[in-house]
């Protein structure tokens, strides 16, 4: 292989070589790590997928029980919030600091909204006596019980995830006032954005699969 | 901060309130197809398609994808190419069993 | 090379504001951190051995060491160390983080933090599964393959042992995504995509399968542990469930994770035939495309470890097709390095034998995999020793011989220092010939009937077993000659050169050890690696 050592030849050095931040990498970095995740609620989607096609009538009735006005309103927040990040990420490349910082809030208290409905939902079903292993469910028909579980399961695997995303936003924000996050070095911000517009989209097909297919 | 500056900022996250404002059209009309007696057959596929299209618009204009090459685009298709094809194959044995 | 380069320090002796172990441990040094995973991976091997020698006595003396549930949890725990702690990471880990930055020209992987975090989850990981051995309860005896329900049921330290792998697979995934980064941003200049080295775009197959596989698994674990812990019963019939579907899932990662392990596996035997036989390699785009395709391809054959589960006949037919069509690459490959050795300047030193070996066992193991493949036989001999001695030639013949191959081929380039080549020589010796009594003998015995995962053998198949026993004596003295051979000369042996084989890949254009920033100045490429000119 030979080599050429001078730098007369005008060959493009790769960016972290002269201290420069990859930029393009580490979104290509974030990218990488939301396939992991598509794969692995993918895993909860091939589940659903089966044992709907199984217990189609079980599912629409199961479905029929969830509260559509709290996950219309749950749906709603996700878009909105999804919306605030955007401008977010937007604003501190355009230096407005104390717009992003405002929206980052927003985002955030969003997030807690959006799971406080979720623990009434959740307690709604608990206080009827609804929740993996509970005598009540199984003394239901097979598909209920598999609906029910995977409701439990997909809406606490993303909870999880929306509580993940308002700790890392949280550290954000606090990069952001301190200047860590600048319109010269946002990075971070944006993939944190990239990280939530995920989250949104899992919501997004979450939302008819559970409370809509009626 | 001038006016023009003013202008140009609240121009540039114009686009994304037109986005929102569609991806909560799109969230009515997937409740009211879903409710709507007459659809029902076609319920779950609508919902889906619907669900689809209000992805497409948060991957393209909130994460940026519309702004990305081909390096990006091509290996998110990779990526749902992959959950797909593997859903498919399951339901091959599931579904003719 | 001049004088100053030699005299520059390495990277072992390069300064960090840690000291002793921390300074380890607390590197972002893609070459440290190598190594470490190689010390890790090499200790866990060990023990990995021992418990399969273990299991070989047990199986000629059934009762006299272990009972049955001990002989389970023997080979349970077998399986989930070479697999899971071994394996797996196995070549990228140890070889692809020492190398890979170097062979394409860069100074580090493009998230050192993020590598040193996956040898950080990867030790806590193994720590985790160790724990489910030793604490109160049993160690699993589920097979390494946890199937539901019994994995759900048995009172073992099941949940446990699957959070260890869980985070072993976040330390996989974060590897992978890391290698595919790196190589996608930090070529040197003039390093275009066709002139990358074989071992890198294995390296690169393999990152995306880790990306695109291993969260199936993490989300199938975490559904064990729901079923264990909560309940939730997804594969359990009385809920509504199908046991069927665990394995689905399990194997939509388990297969794939095969091709983790042979992909880069491979892609040191692309480097090492064109050394040793001083020619370029032959077919160099269809070997890139050959890795591709085993890459893709490979993700949708998993079905063919369920032939015999209850599964639709039509899955059946189209899994056995896909499986048919997987060989094609592999074929394509053993043809190439083959092809590379004709008219060449061969030097059969030990890394060619082990390369040589690779190709040998591989195909066996590949051929009797097409048997497998095939509906009708699969029902006679899933579940005997004959998939045992199938996926042991792959694995062990393969991606094992593969390991020794590129650790005494990469030896002197990472310690500096030359082994005896005599000694690696009589090692090999003994390894090739235990290695074939133990698992040829397996292939006989399966397709006579023998039954997997049994803890007491029917008399007929003694004097087989005895075989097979001998055979794993005979591979143990083998590495333990290999190992002591190469830790002696840590020690003792002579100072290694730049380039002792005469290699044509960046790698041996830097000293051996490499200095911490790799290259004094960055390399700027002009043309393809492997330029042993016409011949």
């Amino acid at each position: 292989m030979a080599l050429g050592r001078n730098s007369n030849q005008q060959a493009t050095v790769p960016s972290t070589e002269q201290g420069r931040i990859d930029y393009a990498g580490k979104k290509i970095g974030m990218w990488l790590f939301l396939f992991t995740e598509l794969l692995f609620f993918g895993g909860m989607f091939l589940l659903y997928a089966v044992y709907r096609s199984r217990y189609p009538a079980e599912f629409h009735w199961a479905a029929q029980q969830e509260n559509l006005l709290l996950g219309s309103i749950n749906t709603m927040i996700l878009l909105s919030s999804s919306l605030t990040m955007a401008v977010a990420v937007s604003a501190i490349g355009k230096a407005h600091r104390r717009l992003s910082c405002l929206m980052q809030m927003v985002t955030m208290l969003s997030a807690c909204c959006f799971l406080i409905i979720k623990y009434f939902e959740w307690g709604a079903k608990i206080s009827k006596g609804i929740y993996p292993n509970s005598p009540v469910l199984l003394a239901h028909e097979k598909g209920d019980i598999l609906f029910f579980s995977l409701y439990f399961v997909m809406t606490g695997i993303h909870g999880l995830h929306v509580l993940i995303g308002i700790i890392v936003m949280a550290i954000m924000l606090f990069f952001t006032r301190r200047g860590v996050i600048a319109p010269d070095n946002f990075a971070k911000l944006e993939n944190t954005g990239l990280y939530w517009h995920f989250v949104d989209i899992v919501w997004i097909y979450l939302f008819p699969l559970f409370y809509l297919i009626t | 901060m001038d006016r023009d500056d003013l202008q140009a900022q609240t121009a540039g996250y114009s686009h994304y309130l037109c986005v929102w404002a569609a991806l909560l059209v799109l969230l009515g009309m997937t409740i009211a197809i879903a409710r709507h007696e007459l659809l029902a057959n076609y319920s779950v596929l609508g919902s889906l398609v619907i669900a689809t299209v209000k992805a497409g618009l948060v991957l393209s204009y909130f994460m940026h994808l519309r702004n990305e090459g081909w390096v990006v685009k091509g290996m998110l298709l990779l990526a749902i190419g992959a959950l797909t094809f593997i859903i498919a194959l399951t339901f091959v044995d599931t579904w003719y069993r | 090379m001049d004088d100053k380069a030699s005299e520059e320090m390495s990277f072992y002796e390069d300064s960090s504001r840690y000291r002793g172990m921390l300074a380890w441990l607390m590197s972002t040094d893609h070459k440290r951190i190598g190594l470490m995973y190689l010390g890790a991976l090499l200790s866990f091997f060990t023990v990995g051995v021992a418990l399969g020698v273990l299991i070989r006595l047990s199986l000629i003396a059934p009762g006299a060491i272990l009972n049955a549930q001990q002989y389970n949890e023997v080979f349970t725990v077998h399986g989930i160390i070479q697999i899971f702690l071994f394996i797996i990471p196995g070549i990228p880990v140890s070889f692809g983080n020492f190398l890979l930055p170097i062979m394409i020209g860069a100074r580090d992987v493009a998230f050192p933090r993020l590598n040193r975090f996956t040898l950080w989850l990867y030790l806590v990981g193994a720590a985790v599964v160790l724990l489910a051995l030793f604490i109160k309860g049993a160690p699993p005896d589920t097979g390494w393959t946890f199937y539901a329900p019994y994995s759900i049921k048995t009172k073992a330290n099941v949940s446990l042992a699957v959070l260890g792998v869980f985070i072993l697979g976040f330390s996989s995934i974060f590897t992978g995504l890391n290698f595919v980064t790196t190589i996608h941003r930090m070529r040197a200049p003039g390093m275009k995509w066709f002139r990358l080295p074989l071992f890198i775009w294995t390296l690169y197959a393999t990152g995306w399968v880790q990306i695109l596989a291993t969260p199936v698994l993490a989300i199938t674990l975490v559904f064990i542990v729901l079923g264990r812990v909560f309940g939730v019963g997804f594969f359990d019939p009385s809920r509504g469930g199908d046991p069927i579907l665990y394995e689905h899932l399990f194997w939509i990662y388990s297969h794939p994770a095969v091709y983790i392990m042979v992909l880069p596996a491979m892609g040191i035997i692309s480097e090492i035939m064109p050394t040793f036989s001083k020619r370029k390699i032959f077919g160099y785009k269809a070997v890139v495309f050959s890795a591709l395709a085993i890459a893709t391809v490979g993700y949708f054959v998993w079905g063919h470890h369920m032939f015999t589960s209850g599964m639709s006949d039509t899955a059946r037919i189209v899994f056995s097709f896909i499986t048919f069509l997987v060989a094609v690459p592999s074929g394509v490959k053993v043809f190439n390095w083959i092809a590379t050795l004709y008219k060449g300047s061969i030097q059969i030193d030990s890394p060619l034998l082990f390369a040589l070996s690779f190709i040998f066992l591989f195909s066996v193991g590949g051929l009797t995999g097409l048997i497998i493949g095939s509906l009708a036989p699969n029902l006679h001999v899933h579940g005997t020793y004959f998939i045992v001695a199938h996926f042991h030639y792959v694995m062990f013949g393969g991606v094992g011989f593969s390991f020794l191959a590129g650790l005494h081929y990469w030896y002197p380039k990472m310690f500096g220092k030359m082994f005896s080549e005599k000694a690696a020589k009589i090692g090999w010796f003994f390894f090739f010939i235990g290695f074939n009594v133990l698992y040829f003998s397996m292939f006989i015995l399966g397709y006579n009937g023998m039954p997997r995962r049994y803890f007491d053998p029917p008399p007929q198949y003694h004097s087989g077993e005895m075989v097979s026993t001998v055979g794993s004596w005979l591979l143990a003295i083998g590495l333990i000659i290999i190992f002591c051979n190469l830790i002696r000369a840590l020690f003792k042996g002579p100072k290694a050169s730049a380039n002792p084989w005469g290699g044509r890949t960046l790698e041996w254009t830097i000293p051996s050890p490499p200095p911490y920033e790799n290259f004094i100045e960055m390399p700027v490429i002009t043309e393809g690696p492997y330029g042993f000119g016409k011949k």
